[in-house]
């Protein structure tokens, strides 16, 4: 009798809703993000494409695209991949930093994560503790933890010198690679820790069990039953690992500062609080062209974990 | 005994040098943090000998301690009220995004659904610059200031709710609704009674989740304040870390830590007690865990 009510509306699994009743529920959510995500995002075109005031020297938005300009952005990607150009070099650094830390990450990571699920026993949950804690510190304080343990009167110097292990202290925090490279190993490996982590933990033992009555060794049992089954959250550890990194000025601003150790970030900020926003606006189009694969990967992979679980 | 004297036959049999390996990174990855809080306790100014134990740079010292240091307590203040006012607006907008997009069928829906993953994927500096221009360029009657880092700051914390609340429908299932219904309830009723009560522990995780990770946001709060005054935090260590800073910076940075960690604990507890009787001890955490 009442179902008349609901004449034009949705049957789900044998209830009737309205047919306004769920779309109504996103409808906040969504308008939210048209306003504050996507309009955002055609701005950063509408300035990389836009003018420059001729008397102020701010940038002029241009919300038409058929008006755009692309000088500005054609200087940008000139500087970025020309022979010589002024962006070339803090481009090459940031690809050079970034896969190393990642490996770092890898190397470093992939062998926690699986003792933790293999071999935690009765310390997993403690164990797992560990493992949370950093992301619950904010990433700033655990980069200053490290200014303060790397200035020149800092614990590390203090202890590589009472061990003789060098002579005058080093300054670590003046324009070092290494120091900026293991910074993001530090910040940013509790990321590629958790999804391996959550991967390991999931396989089935029966599987491991059948390869070794089958005759694997321990070796082949790993790289020809885990290590395959693991390949998903590596590569989904490495995605989430590497696009903050793409984006990361601050390590760099607080372990060097220095121009040896420049990163796209850095250039991306730099502009952005200088009279060329025209610029900073360029770079974020170029960075996110770069990084649009590993994105949609990323939600390629996301969108099919969710149908398997589904 | 037995295992000493097999260890030092052997120090790098497989068993013992993967557990040493873990013990080493989780030393790596905490210590240096535990040091940096423990200086914040130190009575000296320097941040690499002790001199002491005191409370002087969190309200001791008249000058510069967080207490007294009047852009240190902008800071926390402004911390504080910026990851409870996201939290608060945050994660009501996410829990019913999530319901929608889970019960929501259609085109429609699934373009939604793919601005929410993508503003997740999407790096924190371009949604950080992007925020900027269009509070500057285009909807200029939002000042940059609190107002501005507010908006975006649930811009970029939303889809956390939305990934948490729907792992958890998945798992709920439509049957408890649909009984209530079947029983007479109206969809309203039975979302009231059945399905918001059902989602309480995801919901308690979200808040837990938001206040601790907007406690700690640093690039689109940056970009979008307006000077000293609208100054968070991890702002604050940005700009001073370098600069000759005394120990309160670690006891500002200290107190994030705390706050952070008492956020979670409590969300812990109340995920613990709301799940409860749901699967077996001590899975709780690792169930907690899988949904960062």
């Amino acid at each position: 009798m009442s179902r008349r009510k609901y004449e034009r509306s949705s049957r789900v699994g044998g209830v009737w809703y309205p047919r306004w009743f769920w779309p109504a529920f996103a409808t906040p959510a969504t308008l939210w993000l048209l306003f504050l995500f996507v309009v955002p995002f055609y701005a950063i075109l509408s300035v990389a494409f836009g003018k420059v005031d001729p008397v102020f020297g701010n940038p002029v938005p241009v919300w038409n695209p058929f008006d755009w300009d692309s000088t500005a952005f054609r200087f940008v990607l000139n500087q970025t991949f020309l022979r010589g150009g002024l962006y070339q070099p803090a481009f090459i650094r940031t690809f050079v930093y970034v896969g190393s830390a990642l490996a770092i990450c890898l190397l470093v990571g992939y062998p926690v994560a699986y003792y933790i699920s293999r071999h935690g026993g009765r310390w997993k949950t403690f164990l797992l503790v560990g493992l949370i804690a950093p992301f619950w510190i904010s990433y700033l304080m655990r980069m200053l933890a490290w200014v303060n343990l790397l200035q020149d009167d800092g614990l590390v110097n203090k202890t590589l010198q009472l061990l003789h292990l060098m002579g005058p202290p080093k300054q670590w925090l003046e324009g070092e690679g290494i120091t900026v490279v293991l910074g993001l190993v530090y910040g940013y490996i509790p990321y590629m820790i958790l999804p391996l982590y959550g991967a390991l933990d999931r396989i089935d033992r029966s599987l491991l069990e059948a390869a070794r009555d089958l005759g694997a060794s321990p070796r082949r049992t790993f790289f020809r039953v885990t290590l395959p089954l693991s390949k998903q959250a590596i590569l989904a550890g490495s995605v989430i690992v590497t696009l903050p990194m793409f984006g990361d000025y601050y390590t760099q601003d607080l372990l060097s500062a220095s121009p040896k150790t420049t990163m796209v970030g850095n250039l991306v900020d730099q502009a952005k609080s200088s009279p060329f926003v025209t610029r900073a606006a360029g770079l974020v189009t170029v960075m996110m062209l770069l990084l649009l694969i590993p994105m949609a990967y990323y939600l390629y992979s996301t969108a099919r974990a969710s149908r398997e679980a589904a | 005994m037995k295992r000493l004297l097999g260890w030092l036959r052997n120090p790098w049999g497989q068993p013992r040098a993967l557990p040493a390996f873990t013990i080493l990174y989780l030393l790596w990855s905490l210590v240096p943090v535990v040091l940096a809080v423990l200086f914040s306790f130190n009575s000296g100014r320097s941040r690499s000998s002790w001199q002491g134990f005191s409370f002087r740079w969190y309200w001791g010292d008249p000058d510069s301690s967080v207490l007294h240091d009047p852009s240190l307590r902008t800071a926390l203040a402004q911390s504080l009220r910026l990851a409870t006012l996201t939290m608060l607006i945050a994660v009501p907008l996410g829990v019913a995004f999530a319901i929608g997009l889970d019960r929501w069928k259609g085109r429609a829906a699934s373009t939604s659904n793919f601005l929410m993953l993508f503003s997740f994927v999407t790096p924190e500096l371009i949604m950080g610059v992007s925020l900027f221009l269009v509070f500057v360029k285009l909807f200029t009657l939002v000042h940059l200031g609190t107002t501005a880092q507010l908006l975006g700051l649930i811009t970029f914390e939303m889809a956390y709710p939305v990934i948490i609340v729907r792992a958890r429908l998945l798992s709920i299932g439509r049957e408890y609704e649909e009984a209530a219904m079947d029983l007479g309830a109206s969809p309203t009723k039975a979302l009231r009674m059945v399905l918001v009560p059902l989602l309480l522990p995801a919901i308690f995780v979200s808040f837990a989740l938001v206040f601790a990770d907007s406690i700690d946001d640093f690039i689109i709060v940056r970009y979008l304040s307006a000077g000293q005054s609208t100054e968070t935090i991890p702002i604050r260590i940005y700009f001073t870390a370098r600069a000759a800073p005394t120990p309160a910076l670690n006891a500002l940075a200290s107190i994030m830590v705390f706050s952070t960690i008492i956020a979670i604990t409590i969300g812990m507890v109340v995920y613990r007690s709301l799940t409860k009787g749901e699967r077996a001890k001590g899975a709780a955490l690792r169930e907690f865990a899988a949904q960062i």
